[in-house]
């Protein structure tokens, strides 16, 4: 059977499908299994779902984009109808009949007369299914599973505490591993401390600054690592850059690399100079900043690894089991086929996070044991203070608006780092963490700036609005003080917040309600429609915005990308300016993912988005001092708590029939902007730093 | 060393700690060694602890460890009750805690010798896949998970919760969950699921 096999029909009654895409917290496998179940006509407690394992899915990419329903469920839709006809076929052999006067219910086969079940037609083989082409998925009009709210697998196991995350693995002969990472970025291991004696302590593994200890049980490889991390001696270290000049040293880098973006693509053009037209009757100029944002996935990082024979099996909660492979064999030296990378569930991640690291500190550890299996799990602070961050952004802004308050001239301007710091195989570089420490390291590869349409920093920098004239321009600095990679929405959120933010800005120089101003400047019919259901479930108060004596109402709208979900937010806020607090009291959100799948799994997904940015832009800013990253915990890195958290509402508009949009990002750009433009509503104040501090709303009264 | 602090409640009851539990994940296979060591404790902990036992989920468990061990360790390790999460280590999130004595505390940091003689419950211990609590039934109904990590440290604390009172207000259960940190913005399913369980426990 090619390596490529999707569907896997099972002696056990059961179907299988053999996913490229990770479960992230984000749901998938709910929703693949539910297109799978669909095509093949067998009810939802059939199916099961196969991780991704680089054995069955040797090529894939990453679980990123949110592109899982759209391209996976459409891989996995193919490749179930495609298994569905093979299996009534074979039955109309079988019957001498014809295979169109056959049907199925439940994975029963029937003519009317006779009935056979996919697993009788099978004898007890299994039969797996690649996508052949000849099945023909069915028309949205016979859906009966797709578009219901089919509950999340798994998680009756979630609430009655069984294994089910990468932490929880537990297998005959696992030993426990912890690292120790430098002390700030740069520092090389002078010397590393003895801890062999330490009870438990089996292999202290040093390779150049890479540090780590195994120990039988897990708190004695917590302690030896404490002690470790106490008593070890490192040199130097990489000064960063004043906190108070990030956005300055970003947006004055000698190293800027710029670029026209013409319908959400970088261009060779020249990038025209901007000229005030005629006919402007307001010109207006902000700039919004973004600053570095965290994953903070509630589960540290973890991996488990197993080194036998010269070969290597890793398992790892990645988003992409294929290019974690090549990377680390490129790391370790081993040819691809040496090693084996198996996904399973960590904490949710919002992107790449600490997982592929976990994976090389495992495999390193791994090696320096074989045969044990080791289990190892970051700390608190390796996560924290390890993590790729999302990159800050900074976004100019400058706008015209002519007669009939009509925008005549738009001008975007995207200072940021890169958005793209994930593993791959390279040569003589590395994006993997332990990479970079080892004696002989693999440095991390020069940052280039990425070319794809809405890629990075020019993620959703290209509105949808129609204006008459737009320029777009991506600034792309190559050096970030911070590590940087890719964070849910990439430069989207960014984008957005300053583009939404504008929107109200510009709508309020040509006195106008910021809804009305927007649905004027929208020609898409979807995008109008989300603003229009959002404006109504939330009972949006029409007028000039700034007036709102301590309550006020704001919007933010995207289609992440331009080309996935619809999504328009409103937010309601308290404020009050003497002590500046924010009180979100209640978010109601409007989307349209194209044809839905699992409606309740949708709402999940864009609720807790609109929460997280929520969280971004109201409290969150990765800190440091000249020396180190100074959010190293949950105090020093605030996030959204229960007591902080709004009422969210939503409705969905579904359109069957028309592809499904993914939705995972979609919400991430709107969120901030919405809040913003509340906050103005409710005491006139803008504020166009995030995150929204008490500091900040006092600060923007002068 | 401390060997245990209550001594009474040291007993050898029923030996060393067994293996259960376990969660092999696809794709492994002990390979060159056998399918089951034939014993997880070393001769140097035979030798420095003695036992110590514990009244987890109604039962007594005995285990030998050292007593500074935290105790998240050693429901996850050595009584395999991996429901319990390990989040930050510092008290800080609420994805460990377990109900101590009725009150859910965090169990990342504090030393398994210091709740010998205390009524543990996990969240292994609220209920089954056959039994489930209310508080896991509204969970489900509301699904009030996405990635499902803090889920465990939130379902014991509004056990903790709602067995002392099963009419709290709005304000009290925010206030009560105020430390559990939750990433994937779960939050108002959560909430709307602790007060659907509340409503079942009174009526």
């Amino acid at each position: 059977m090619s390596a490529d096999r999707v569907i896997r029909i099972d002696p056990d009654q059961t179907i299988s499908v053999l996913i490229g895409k990770s479960e992230i917290g984000q749901g998938i496998y709910t929703s693949i299994a539910q297109i799978a179940a669909e095509e093949l006509d067998v009810s939802f407690d059939r199916m099961r779902v196969v991780s991704p394992d680089t054995d069955h899915a040797p090529n894939g990419s990453y679980t990123a984009g949110s592109n899982s329903i759209q391209g996976e469920g459409r891989t996995v839709r193919q490749a179930a109808a495609d298994a569905r006809y093979e299996l009534v076929h074979l039955a109309a052999g079988l019957w001498g009949e014809d295979a169109a006067n056959l049907s199925v219910s439940n994975g029963v086969i029937s003519d009317g007369r006779r009935q056979i079940s996919y697993w009788e037609l099978l004898g007890g083989e299994a039969m797996e299914q690649a996508v052949t082409g000849v099945g023909t998925p069915k028309p949205a009009a016979e859906y009966d599973m797709v578009g219901t709210s089919i509950g999340r697998m798994k998680l009756v196991d979630m609430v009655t505490g069984q294994p089910h995350f990468i932490h929880d693995l537990d297998v005959p002969h696992m030993v426990h591993g912890r690292v120790v990472r430098p002390p700030r970025y740069g520092a090389k291991l002078n010397s590393a401390a003895n801890v062999d004696e330490m009870p438990g302590v089996l292999k202290v593994v040093r390779d150049g600054s890479f540090l780590g200890v195994i120990a039988e049980r897990e708190e004695q490889a917590v302690w030896a690592a404490e002690a470790l991390c106490k008593n070890s001696v490192w040199d130097g270290g990489t000064d960063l850059p004043d906190e108070n000049a990030l956005y300055k040293d970003l947006m004055n880098s000698l190293k800027e690399q710029a670029f026209l973006v013409v319908d959400g693509k970088p261009v060779p053009d020249a990038i025209p100079a901007i000229v005030i037209p005629e006919g402007a009757r307001q010109i207006i100029e902000a700039t919004y900043y973004k600053p570095y944002l965290m994953h903070g996935s509630l589960g540290p990082s973890a991996a488990m690894a197993q080194w036998e024979a010269g070969s290597l099996t890793v398992w790892a909660h990645t988003q992409g089991v294929s290019p974690l492979r090549g990377s680390l064999a490129q790391v370790l030296d081993l040819p691809d086929q040496a090693v084996r990378v198996i996904h399973v569930e960590g904490a949710g991640c919002y992107g790449h996070n600490g997982a592929d690291d976990a994976a090389l500190d495992a495999a390193l550890l791994a090696r320096a044991l074989p045969n044990r299996p080791v289990l190892l799990k970051w700390m608190r602070d390796d996560e924290h203070a390890w993590e790729p961050y999302g990159s800050c952004m900074a976004v100019k802004m400058q706008g015209c608006v002519g007669d009939g308050g009509v925008v005549i001239d738009w001008h975007h301007d995207a200072w940021s780092y890169t958005h793209s710091g994930r593993p791959r195989a390279m040569t003589g570089s590395s994006n993997m963490l332990a990479a970079w420490h080892l004696q002989e390291p693999l440095p991390p590869p020069e940052a280039r700036p990425g070319g794809g349409s809405h890629s990075g920093i020019h993620r959703n920098a290209d509105p949808l609005y129609t204006f008459a004239r737009r320029r777009v321009v991506k600034h792309f600095v190559p050096d970030s003080p911070l590590r940087v990679s890719a964070l849910r929405g990439l430069g989207s959120p960014g984008n957005v917040f300053a583009i939404e933010s504008f929107m109200d800005e510009l709508a309020f120089a040509a006195k106008e309600d910021p809804i009305a101003f927007r649905l004027k400047h929208l020609e898409d019919a979807r995008a109008q429609d989300v603003i229009r259901a959002a404006s109504d479930l939330a009972g949006w108060r029409p007028g000039v915005r700034g007036c709102g004596q301590g309550r006020g109402q704001g919007i933010g709208f995207a289609q992440y990308k331009n080309e996935k979900c619809y999504v328009a937010v409103i937010f309601d806020v308290r404020v009050d300016v003497e002590t500046g607090l924010i009180v979100l009291e209640r978010v109601v959100i409007a989307g349209d993912a194209g044809q839905i799948v699992n409606p309740d799994g949708l709402k999940n997904q864009l609720e807790g988005g609109v929460i997280q940015a929520a969280s971004w832009a109201m409290k969150e800013a990765v800190r440091f001092d000249r020396e180190r990253v100074t959010s190293r915990d949950w105090e020093g890195y605030q996030i959204l708590k229960f007591p902080d958290v709004p009422v969210v509402e939503s409705v969905l508009i579904d359109r069957p029939g028309l592809p499904s949009l993914g939705s995972g990002e979609a919400t991430q750009g709107p969120t901030p902007a919405a809040i913003a433009n509340a906050v103005f509503d409710a005491v006139g104040l803008r504020l166009r730093q995030m995150p929204f501090t008490p500091d900040r709303v006092k600060a923007a009264r002068h | 060393m401390r060997l245990g602090v209550k001594g009474e409640n040291i007993l050898a009851t029923e030996g060393h700690s067994q293996r259960i539990n376990r969660f092999i994940p696809s794709g492994f296979g002990p390979g060159s060694l056998p399918l089951e060591p034939d014993d997880n404790l070393s001769f140097f902990t035979i030798w420095l602890y003695s036992m110590i036992t514990l009244q987890v989920n109604g039962q007594s468990r005995s285990v030998r460890v050292d007593p500074e061990t935290p105790l998240i360790y050693v429901l996850r390790n050595d009584l395999g009750l991996k429901g319990t999460k390990f989040g930050c280590g510092m008290e800080q999130c609420g994805a460990c805690k377990v109900i101590v004595d009725g009150q859910a505390v965090p169990s990342c940091k504090r030393s398994v010798s210091s709740v010998i003689g205390c009524e543990i419950t996990t969240v292994e211990g609220v209920g089954s896949a056959e039994r489930l609590h209310p508080v896991q039934k509204a969970f489900i109904a509301a699904q009030a998970a996405q990635c499902g990590f803090c889920t465990s440290g939130l379902i014991v604390a509004a056990k903790a919760l709602l067995d002392r009172t099963v009419t709290p207000s709005d304000d009290e259960i925010c206030d009560h969950l105020a430390i559990h940190l939750c990433r994937c913005g779960s939050h108002n399913r959560i909430l709307r699921a602790v007060k659907q369980a509340a409503r079942e426990m009174a009526s």
